[in-house]
């Protein structure tokens, strides 16, 4: 009883402080989309809270643009971030049960070597790794961003600590009785339980790479290859005053939809996941 | 023998299951590093058309750069990371207190998650776009700050070093705070309630028990916050990037180590982007072992009494 009003001023100013932070965060959001909506005449006489009717123009503005293939942008970049979160998280979570369920002379070395790269910049490596592509013959094209996925110390650091928290070694062993390879195992067996870490860590890769500006910058040179970032960066450095402004909020607004869209479907994965696994109790 | 013979068998699926990552890691990470290292001790770079080098200089690019600006583009780095990082972390430990705690019973947690989280999956190239449109000198944000009369003119947010310096800090707290909310209310639910029972009953207030039990708990969750967080500082680009055109204008006060690092990418001069990718790995590897030995310590000794519990269960 005694603790009863003290917590209700804290509750509202939590409410308080949590719809601001909303407000913060959907209120540009809020902009593109109004401004997405109008033509390029309108937003010159200031903002207007309510959204026009260019909406439909400007999206033809931007799909017909040959200068900025905004469209064949996202085909690539769903291409790359699909790829890589497919490969990634399966890499990871293969690297991850190898070194948690078998007992092996290196073992603690491999583990201990993985958790020392874990924060390095794959941008310290940057200028090999171009040098390396082109006598691979892999310069401009999609492949030198999807493969280095499988290695990706991060992931399989949250795919081992969800393995120790709920994998039990027990099940393995089970699984062995019954006859099951290894391999099959970890397909039928391990896969499905680690459900719930895959989906966070796909996303997670799925975004990395969506929004990944760096590498396919300095990797990808034409045109029809290019991803959706580095699009916006040609928007940025183009001369950019000259441009229809509906159509610059319309290509962002293109190049952050389908991720939202993504969002919208999976959110409930997301953030239920990350509370399912990540944490050792 | 028997007995034997199969945990051997065992151990080879060990080596198989995790050699696709090394091997990766060796083609795409350990090559071009020694290639990285290896081409910082020459000179080499492409003037025009020609190629000049590459002919052995010693240790010249190291001294060149540390003669350049790159002491000044790694102190705006740190800035920009900590202008994002401190807000960050403090109104992400306050929501995740907040969302855990039953009695403030909070309406629409899952709403505001789903709402916060959002920033952190926009691609970071498209929202600095965003921003650099909206906050441009005839965008919406001085259209409506004039309309309302807060302002009398426009105000060049990009023109001053304040301006840009809070609009990187400000577009990285956007979207970062969401996804470590999640990160630390994760932590705290895997607290047992049990101690937080207790702790009420002792008669723990609110604030008391943040501090006392709350922080000491998330600790390893706090420390991985750190890692990501230093990890994305460091190599921060897109945003002041695409913000300020690669320029890190004005001034260069917003141009970051990985912005330098690009532009000398950019025009092949690959001794110089050699010895920078050296300095940057050292300074990573240093911030690595700090964090590894934080971390490491209960990591290992947990999934050693894991190992240990699942061995007795062996037996």
């Amino acid at each position: 009883m005694k603790g009863k009003t003290p917590n209700r001023i804290r509750s509202i100013f939590a409410h308080l402080v949590l719809i601001i932070l909303s407000f913060m965060c959907l209120f540009f959001f809020y902009i593109l989309f109004i401004n997405a909506t109008r033509s390029h005449a309108d937003l010159q006489k200031g903002f207007s809270a309510l959204p026009g009717n260019y909406f439909f123009q400007n999206f033809m503005n931007v799909a017909n643009d040959g200068t900025f293939p905004m469209l064949r942008g996202i085909v690539n970049s769903l291409v790359v971030s699909g790829c890589s979160a497919a490969i990634c998280t399966y890499f990871s979570a293969l690297t991850a049960y190898g070194l948690y369920a078998y007992d092996f002379k290196l073992r603690k070395i491999a583990f201990t070597f993985i958790m020392a790269i874990l924060v390095m910049p794959t941008q310290v490596t940057a200028m090999g790794f171009l040098r390396l592509i082109t006598k691979m013959g892999m310069y401009d094209s999609l492949l030198p961003l999807i493969i280095p996925s499988i290695a990706s110390p991060a992931v399989f650091y949250f795919m081992y600590s969800y393995m120790q928290s709920s994998l039990p070694l027990s099940l393995v062993e089970a699984a062995r009785i019954d006859g099951a390879k290894e391999f099959r195992t970890f397909n039928q067996i391990i896969i499905p339980i680690m459900k719930p870490a895959i989906a966070v860590q796909a996303i997670f890769t799925f975004v990395g790479s969506w929004n990944n500006y760096f590498v396919p910058a300095l990797v990808i040179q034409s045109k029809d290859k290019m991803t959706v970032p580095i699009l916006i960066a040609m928007l940025r450095g183009a001369d950019y005053m000259n441009f229809d402004m509906g159509k610059i909020y319309m290509m962002i607004m293109v190049a952050i939809v389908p991720i939202i869209l993504v969002y919208l479907f999976l959110s409930k994965y997301i953030i239920a996941g990350v509370t399912l696994g990540g944490v050792k109790g | 023998m028997k007995q034997k013979r199969k945990s051997i068998s065992y151990s080879k699926w060990g080596y198989i299951f995790i050699l696709p990552f090394f091997v990766c890691f060796f083609i795409f990470s350990f090559i071009p590093l020694v290639d990285t290292v290896r081409y910082s001790f020459f000179e080499y770079y492409r003037s025009g058309l020609k190629d000049i080098g590459p002919n052995f200089v010693g240790l010249e690019n190291y001294g060149s750069l540390i003669k350049s600006d790159m002491i000044k583009y790694a102190g705006n780095t740190l800035v920009l990371w900590i202008i994002g990082f401190i807000p960050q972390i403090v109104i992400a430990l306050l929501l995740a207190a907040w969302f855990v705690d039953a009695r403030l019973k909070i309406h629409g947690v899952q709403f505001f998650k789903v709402v916060i989280y959002l920033p952190n999956l926009i691609m970071a190239s498209a929202f600095a776009m965003l921003f650099f449109t909206m906050f441009s000198t005839n965008g919406p944000i001085n259209s409506i700050l004039i309309s309302r009369g807060l302002i009398d003119s426009q105000i060049d947010f990009m023109g001053s070093v304040f301006g840009t310096r809070s609009l990187v800090g400000l577009m990285n707290f956007l979207m970062w705070f969401g996804n470590t909310t999640i990160m630390l209310m994760a932590a705290i639910m895997g607290i047992s309630p049990d101690i937080f029972e207790a702790s009420e009953i002792d008669g723990c207030s609110s604030v008391r028990r943040f501090f006392y039990i709350t922080l000491p708990l998330i600790r390893p969750i706090l420390a991985y916050t750190l890692i990501t967080s230093i990890i994305g500082g460091l190599q921060m680009f897109d945003v002041p990037q695409i913000l300020t055109n690669g320029q890190g204008n004005p001034d260069r006060t917003s141009m970051t180590l990985i912005m330098f690092l690009n532009s000398h990418l950019k025009s092949n001069n690959y001794g110089m982007a050699g010895a920078l990718s050296v300095y940057l790995f050292l300074v990573s590897g240093f911030l690595c072992f700090l964090v590894y030995r934080m971390t490491n310590n209960e990591d290992m000794d947990s999934s050693k009494a894991a190992a240990k519990k699942a061995k007795g269960r062996r037996k």
